[in-house]
């Protein structure tokens, strides 16, 4: 088991290393940071100052070992553009990305098991059909298109909901959230939706697939011998079971999803870590683009090393699996 | 087979294919078959753009600002031979659609060729040899598996277009475009093809072709590799319509296909911002053209999957 726990942290610091190398190496080899951060008429003097100061003229080993170690304590230098802490810039955006996320979970989950169920036990139905054919068509939709097509039907032509935006936010002092001002929350349908969809149709067809097999397996049939009422059966006994899987995957796709986000965020302008990077990626602005990058994927990574680590907690087949 | 010699009774391989599992249930799927038309319909529309298309949506002399957001068809103001209307600066938007689909087509089936042959040749090699080269590739893989795919095309898509000289910017785009897609989905095909390498390495059939000395090389390409095609045959189907997105949502993000030589993804962009001008007819239909072609391609891969599939049979 430990053996398992250590494995799986080497891993995972391993591959935190391979992202910031990778970090490291478009922040330092995409534009002279030199000419980004002075203007041009700088002296040759105030250049190598500079360069020293930053530690661009030692070694390349150095220099990556010194970028782990500010990385590691959050120092990821000063934004080229606003000339501002890019760890404030990034923290000061992450609460609108996180409640986006957590709202299209929470959709997601809501829409998508019930549609599991009823696909499941009412196989062969028209409208347990017609689901699983959309829900072929929910994974194909780009995620942009869905954006945009709900901003056209919802507030371009029926005007119910905003289209870009957070809304008025209420600042708690360590988080600023748009959950408590009526204008926030109705901000937040339109990209949660188009956000969940995917998400949906991924919980929807796992949810179907797994009570397929709940419900072959006997005890089932044997509840089903006793006469227990078809209602519990499907949702107390076989949905229990089929859960497990559900809220795994769910706490794996988050990471995803805050990744994802960037392209709902931009559809919706809507001002969260992603909106930041991509408007980083138009203006080159070096910094935030490494550090968004390293922190989305330790988000990543943190949360996939928990979900294995629990998955082996809960199933010691698991532990003695290669890898 | 020699086709001099052959006998009626061996069926040609066309004649094998009509009567095969495959045909069977292709024909017996409504879905595919309708998957399967939509899909042929698009492509070749996509390549006859030239002739088919009232208007060269690249060439500026035959754009007219006159004609600029005119409405489709069938709305009042619509006039021929704009279908469905026409853009700010006058182009029409079906001949850009065609245009647009051609390089989101061509941008996809590049990925994927690029990444199958990267894939099955290294997962090849980490099946076959094993040691460390298997161990190194497949680290390779856990990382660029372990990050968020959108975010690495991106990055790599928006970093390699700072190094592009000018003068190859036009191809150049494009190429950078296949190679950030197909740098992740090559883990794919590598993991698939090296598990069945490692299967297929100790049977008797490779034993006895390795004791009559033929090369690795040889061994890998015309033995193994056969037995491994069908999985991967279904990972590439799903692949070109996950292609097909990913370089929209890229060219949409303003990383991919630069506005003069627009893909669907790219004529969406710019469509985005008419779309509070009242002029919804510029976004709207390079959306839905994208969707009917990922959805065509991902039905016929489904269809696939479950056909190729042994244990739904």
């Amino acid at each position: 088991m430990l053996a398992f726990i250590i494995k799986r942290l080497a891993n995972a610091v391993f591959v935190m290393l391979s992202v910031t190398f990778l970090a490291f190496v478009i922040f330092r080899f995409v534009g002279d940071p030199v000419d980004q951060m002075l203007n041009e008429q700088a002296t040759q003097e105030q250049r190598d100052d500079l360069r020293e100061r930053l530690g661009l003229d030692k070694p390349f080993l150095v220099q990556f070992t010194s970028f782990v170690g500010r990385a590691a304590t959050g120092d990821f230098g000063i934004s080229f553009r606003n000339q501002r802490d890019v760890l404030d810039m990034i923290a000061e955006r992450f609460p609108a990305t996180f409640e986006l996320v957590l709202v299209a979970t929470f959709i997601s989950l809501i829409v998508g098991v019930p549609m599991g169920v009823i696909t499941a036990i009412k196989r062969q139905s028209w409208y347990a059909e017609t689901m699983q054919f959309t829900s072929i068509i929910g994974i194909s939709l780009p995620s942009f298109v869905v954006g945009i097509g709900l901003i056209l039907v919802f507030s371009v032509w029926l005007g119910w909901f905003p289209a870009f935006g957070r809304g008025d936010t209420v600042d708690l002092g360590w988080w600023t959230t748009g959950l408590l001002s009526s204008s926030g929350r109705m901000s937040i349908v339109l990209p949660a939706l188009s956000l969940s969809l995917f998400q949906i149709t991924l919980v929807m067809r796992l949810v179907r697939a797994e009570m397929l097999e709940v419900l072959r397996s006997d005890f089932i049939k044997f509840a089903r011998a006793r006469g227990i009422p078809a209602r519990s059966i499907h949702f107390r006994h076989a949905l229990r079971n089929c859960l497990m899987p559900v809220v795994t995957m769910t706490a794996m796709q988050i990471g995803g999803l805050i990744a994802f986000a960037l392209v709902t965020e931009t559809v919706f302008q809507w001002p969260g870590m992603g909106l930041l990077f991509i408007q980083a990626v138009t203006f080159v602005d070096v910094p935030i683009m490494a550090a968004y990058l390293c922190i989305v994927a330790l988000i990543f990574v943190v949360l996939n090393a928990i979900v294995d680590m629990t998955y082996a907690v809960i199933d010691p087949r698991l532990r003695g699996a290669e890898k | 087979m020699s086709d001099q010699t052959s006998v009626k009774a061996v069926p040609s391989r066309m004649e094998r294919f009509w009567d095969s599992d495959l045909w069977w249930s292709f024909k017996s799927h409504k879905s595919a078959v309708g998957a399967a038309i939509v899909l042929l319909l698009v492509i070749i529309t996509a390549f006859l753009a030239p002739v088919l298309s009232p208007q060269n949506p690249y060439d500026l002399a035959a754009l007219e600002l006159w004609n600029a957001e005119l409405p489709p068809i069938w709305m009042e103001g619509g006039q021929m031979p704009f279908l469905l209307g026409t853009d700010v600066q006058g182009r029409d938007i079906l001949s850009g659609i065609l245009y647009g689909t051609r390089i989101s087509i061509i941008i996809g089936i590049a990925s994927v060729a690029v990444s199958l042959v990267v894939g099955i040749g290294l997962g090849l090699m980490a099946g076959y040899y094993g040691g460390w080269i298997d161990n190194v590739l497949m680290r390779i893989g856990d990382v660029l598996l372990s990050i968020p795919i959108v975010l690495v095309a991106i990055l790599v898509s928006s970093v390699a277009q700072q190094f592009l000289p000018p003068a190859f910017r036009e191809v150049g785009v494009a190429a950078v475009l296949v190679l950030a897609i197909a740098m992740y989905s090559w883990v794919q095909y590598a993991r698939v093809v090296r598990a069945q390498t490692m299967v297929e390495r100790r049977k008797e059939y490779v034993m006895a072709s390795r004791l009559v000395g033929t090369p690795a090389r040889r061994l890998m390409l015309k033995h193994i590799l056969p037995n491994t095609l069908t999985p991967i045959f279904v990972a590439a189907t799903l692949n070109f319509g996950l292609a097909i997105l990913i370089e929209a949502t890229l060219s949409f993000l303003g990383v991919g296909m630069p506005p003069n030589q627009p893909s669907l993804g790219t004529l969406i962009r710019v469509g985005n911002q008419y779309l509070f001008s009242g002029s919804w007819w510029i976004v709207l239909f390079p959306s839905i053209q994208l969707c009917i072609l990922v959805v065509a391609v991902n039905m016929l891969g489904d269809w696939l999957r479950d056909a190729l599939n042994p244990k739904l049979r």
